[in-house]
């Protein structure tokens, strides 16, 4: 790379690709037969999560294997498909870590609900 | 100079794993992410600014739906098909979940031939894979018209609480645009795939920068996330 270089500026420059490529030079190459497996899974999964809805599961059955499935799946696809179980926890806890804000934001927004239904129910007469 | 830059690489490739690996990597004094390059890694940050977008929609539609007292409209039947007489619950947003894991299979199977330099390969595989995402904006299309024409509108519907057609065509909407962006950035890549641009090293149309196969992995990247997003969507607002 560098016997092309014509000046000292473009010579420096040379040596920062080199160690851009070789800092990044490690790819994600994986068996085809992970990339399988996990598809195959993601099918059956999906129709899982339909069933739930087709065999008519109410109450808190319906309610937490519909959770369950999506938690695999979103798990299978971010770990497998993204390579996340294959990066450095540096990213991988930079990136997944800052989501659960929105969990915490899911907790105060259902005690809010909870207190505008409650409101509501008081001071419009419950609804139709 | 090329010293220092051996000495560095070497350096690299020993740290540690684990929380002491984390520590170590985001130490004042190193680069935070060792193997990954800045595509990747501003990819990964901007699907984490994404994941707040669609996570502020979802629970803004939980606020909506925990909290109004009109009952909310029952997606399994809005969302049934009758095919020959036989009312199906959900089917088409079925087909369409199965339309893009198939999609985030065959984008898995493009970044692993994009990586063993397989160019014509890749690029069938990214084709197919943007075909079925507008497979996917082409269902999404319908199921748009046909609830429109039912009078579904985000101020009110025939069914219950008023709430639902904005929730409905915000999320399903935003989620169908980064499909379609998906599926034109899927052929612009597959299009540089297919010519070798990443083998010659040609330089970009946009950012005048030579190419690497880790486009099509920072693609796929983007398109998983479409599937994850689904996924969420799925749970949250059809099966719910």
């Amino acid at each position: 790379m560098t016997d092309t270089t014509a000046n000292g500026h473009a010579h420096d420059r040379g040596h920062e690709q080199t160690v851009a490529h070789v800092s990044t030079d490690q790819h994600q190459e994986h068996p085809i037969r992970v990339y399988l497996i996990v598809w195959g899974w993601l099918f059956v999964l999906s129709a899982c999560s339909y069933l739930v809805d087709y065999v008519h599961l109410q109450g808190i059955l319906r309610w937490s294997l519909i959770l369950i499935f999506m938690v695999l799946k979103a798990g299978l696809i971010v770990a497998v498909f993204m390579h996340m179980m294959w990066e450095r926890p540096a990213l991988s806890y930079a990136i997944l870590l800052p989501p659960v804000a929105v969990l915490v934001f899911v907790a105060i927004m259902v005690f809010e609900s909870d207190y505008t239904a409650l409101m509501r129910m008081t001071f419009f007469g419950g609804g139709p | 100079m090329a010293e220092t830059t051996m000495a560095h690489a070497a350096h690299a490739t020993a740290r540690p794993d684990g929380l002491k690996g984390i520590a170590a990597d985001w130490s004042s004094d190193q680069r935070a992410f060792k193997n990954v390059s800045w595509g990747k890694a501003m990819m990964w940050i901007f699907l984490l600014s994404d994941t707040f977008i669609f996570g502020c929609f979802l629970l803004s539609y939980m606020t909506a739906r925990m909290s109004t007292t009109v009952p909310w409209p029952n997606a399994s039947e809005v969302f049934g098909l009758h095919v020959g007489g036989v009312s199906v619950p959900l089917l088409l947003i079925a087909i369409m979940t199965f339309v893009l894991i198939s999609s985030s299979g065959t984008m898995a199977m493009a970044v692993m031939q994009g990586y063993k330099k397989n160019r014509k390969a890749s690029a069938i595989l990214m084709l197919a894979t943007a075909a079925l995402g507008a497979t996917f904006v082409g269902m999404q299309a319908f199921e748009w018209t046909k609830l429109i024409s039912e009078g579904v509108r985000p101020w009110g519907n025939p069914w219950g609480a008023e709430q639902f057609g904005a929730a409905f065509f915000m999320i399903t909407g935003f989620h169908g645009t980064h499909v379609t962006i998906g599926v034109i950035f899927l052929l612009i890549i597959a299009r540089k795939v297919w010519r070798g641009d990443y083998d010659t090293g040609q330089r970009g149309f946009f950012t005048s920068r030579r190419g690497q196969y880790e486009s099509v992995e920072i693609m796929g990247l983007y398109w998983h996330f479409v599937d994850l997003v689904w996924v969420f969507i799925f749970a949250f607002f059809y099966l719910w």
